[in-house]
């Protein structure tokens, strides 16, 4: 299988190093976009590639691209959105460690193609250490003359920082995100306008996600026609994936768009131990609806076959659960995360996600009332596609899910002495 | 009350942005480091250095996880307690360093060394369960790799 992303993932690290980087054929794609492309020919390749935003909503990244005007009065910026927290995805993280340059090239392309002067790599603070492996990186680059001045003789200049977020899941989502690296609270925007138009110190702006960024260098190098040859023809090229959960062998795999979603959990990931039999599995971190064994079993990972089984690819974090996991716990799990992580902007998103943790929590105490089940249900309703940014909606469809497909776990949590008590009464 | 070291890093981050509230956050990773814990008088000088009001810097604060505004342990444990880490055993964790150390979630030991919490997903998902002690990650933990992490940062 072709290797777009993870190239240099077997050398561990060297390549962060500026000279493995160029003996393995690094910033080569850099030099054919500066001396035999022009920024109108480099987004067409991206176009062509129907490369797909990987942080999580899957838009056309040349779509997107195109968006920003061509002329500007304020400054244009070029964002890498590392702020990855969505639970199941550790994807980028492995690929600033292992091959940190791969992305800054890309970022470059990127920003030459905009025509943006600065950009900022957005990362979580946790990842400390990969902020110091980037710092050490972007000034080699600066060294070689691939960063700063005239940029390979050419008249294009362009300077790169990093900037660490400080533990706020909500800045992965791109208005909350510019508020938060413009040194605010990190609430999210109203849209329109789009970044694209109006956003980092309200100049267009283009957020794209670490993985995104980073398949740049390779689709310019073979071709937008060659990376889309590689996936499905809506959904080109290939993908990281992060496989955690009840495998034998969970880690970061790059498969084509596509593939099977059993073939990665037996065979990358060396099937579920003990010879367990898989229960249930959140395709796309933990936002997306939760999928059965049976969908499971038919379903392709590229974004329109996972949504034919009523999920979505979403950042590709894949968790898998074997028949020992109580599916209660996981989604009482995740609704706490949703609640700690809400940013307590709009109320039906902050008031919603703690009403369902609060029922949450009696069920988990074998407390729930009858009529809990279907009050989690409608709660998650009065959430989904009222709150101001996805984050509600990410809150809710895990709920709903796992109500629909394993209510079993839930009735379990009711106390239907309860029940009888009324019957009794009535 | 910076010292000169950090006052030139300082200066070096505003010089990264057109604004300089911009380099808040950055800037009060520096100030923790100096104290433990954001002081009120950072929030001041950090209020009159970036051309913000002390509100404006106090709700950053507290808006983000990874600053404190009061006193903790010399080291910070972080025990991940999201979905594919509590998968793999996340709370078994928890409760044997609680045990361990003599101390509830949220609490610091008397010594002052050790402050336990939980946190929200490390992005350390395939490599659960995962412990932060300040910066530095521990990966597939279990109760022996546990004490042998805790033993060393006595």
């Amino acid at each position: 299988m072709t290797k777009v992303l993870t190239s240099r993932f077997d050398l561990k690290g060297k390549a962060c190093d500026i000279d493995v980087y160029l003996k393995t054929g690094g910033y080569q794609a850099l030099e054919k976009a500066f001396k035999e492309l022009t920024p109108e020919k480099i987004l067409e390749e991206v176009k062509k590639s129907a490369l797909r935003g990987r942080g999580g909503a899957g838009f056309p990244t040349g779509m997107k691209w195109g968006f920003v005007p061509k002329e500007s009065k304020r400054p244009k910026y070029l964002i890498n959105n590392a702020d990855e927290s969505e639970p199941g995805t550790g994807k980028d993280r492995d690929l600033m460690r292992y091959d940190p340059h791969q992305m800054i090239e890309g970022m470059i392309i990127a920003a030459y193609t905009l025509g943006a002067n600065v950009s900022y790599i957005y990362i979580r603070g946790e990842y400390w250490y990969i902020k110091e492996i980037l710092e050490k990186a972007i000034a080699q680059a600066y060294q070689r003359g691939y960063l700063g001045k005239k940029i390979l003789g050419s008249g294009f200049d362009h300077d790169m920082y990093v900037h660490p977020g400080a533990g706020a899941y909500i800045c992965g989502e791109e208005t909350a995100l510019l508020e938060s690296l413009e040194g605010k609270r990190g609430h999210p925007r109203l849209k329109p306008p789009f970044p694209a138009v109006v956003g980092l110190y309200g100049g267009p702006t283009i957020v794209n996600n670490v993985e995104t960024l980073a398949a740049v260098p390779w689709i310019i190098l073979n071709g937008g026609d060659a990376y889309r040859a590689l996936g499905t023809e809506k959904s080109g090229g290939t993908k990281l994936y992060t496989v955690s959960g009840h495998v034998n062998r969970p880690g970061n795999y790059e498969v084509p768009l596509g593939y099977p979603l059993m073939n990665l959990i037996n065979e990358e990931c060396g099937g579920i131990p003990g010879g367990r039999k898989l229960k249930a599995v959140i395709p796309g971190g933990s936002s997306v609806p939760i999928i059965n064994a049976a969908e499971a079993g038919k379903c392709n990972m590229d974004y329109e076959s996972v949504a034919a089984v009523g999920s979505m690819l979403g950042s590709g974090g894949v968790i898998v659960m074997d028949e020992s996991t109580d599916i209660f716990e996981t989604t009482r799990n995740i609704t706490h995360f949703y609640m700690h992580e809400s940013c307590g902007w709009c109320t039906p998103c902050r008031e919603g996600t703690r009403w369902l943790y609060k029922v949450f929590d009696r069920m988990k105490r074998y407390e729930g009332r009858p009529g809990d089940i279907e009050l989690l249900y409608d709660l998650a309703d009065k959430i989904l596609f009222k709150s101001f940014c996805p984050l509600g909606d990410a809150a809710a469809m895990p709920v709903q899910s796992a109500i629909d497909k394993f209510r079993d776990d839930f009735d379990r949590r009711i106390k239907y002495d309860l029940v009888q008590i009324h019957k009794a009464a009535d | 009350m910076y010292s000169e070291s950090n006052e030139k890093k300082l200066d070096e981050i505003i010089s990264h942005y057109p604004v300089k509230r911009s380099a808040i956050l950055p800037a009060l990773y520096i100030a923790q480091e100096e104290n433990g814990y954001v002081t009120d008088d950072d929030i001041k000088y950090l209020a009159k250095r970036l051309d913000m009001r002390i509100n404006e810097v106090e709700e950053v604060v507290t808006f983000y996880t990874m600053y404190s505004r009061k006193p903790i342990g010399k080291y910070k444990l972080q025990v991940c307690r999201t979905v594919s880490c509590m998968l793999l055993g996340a709370e078994q964790i928890t409760e044997h360093i609680s045990r361990k150390l003599g101390c509830k979630l949220g609490e610091t030991t008397p010594d002052g060394r050790f402050t336990l919490v939980e946190v929200e997903c490390l992005g350390y998902c395939d490599l659960a369960p995962v412990l932060q002690v300040n910066f530095d990650y521990h990966e597939k933990i279990n109760t022996e790799s546990l004490d042998k992490i805790i033993e060393g940062l006595k």
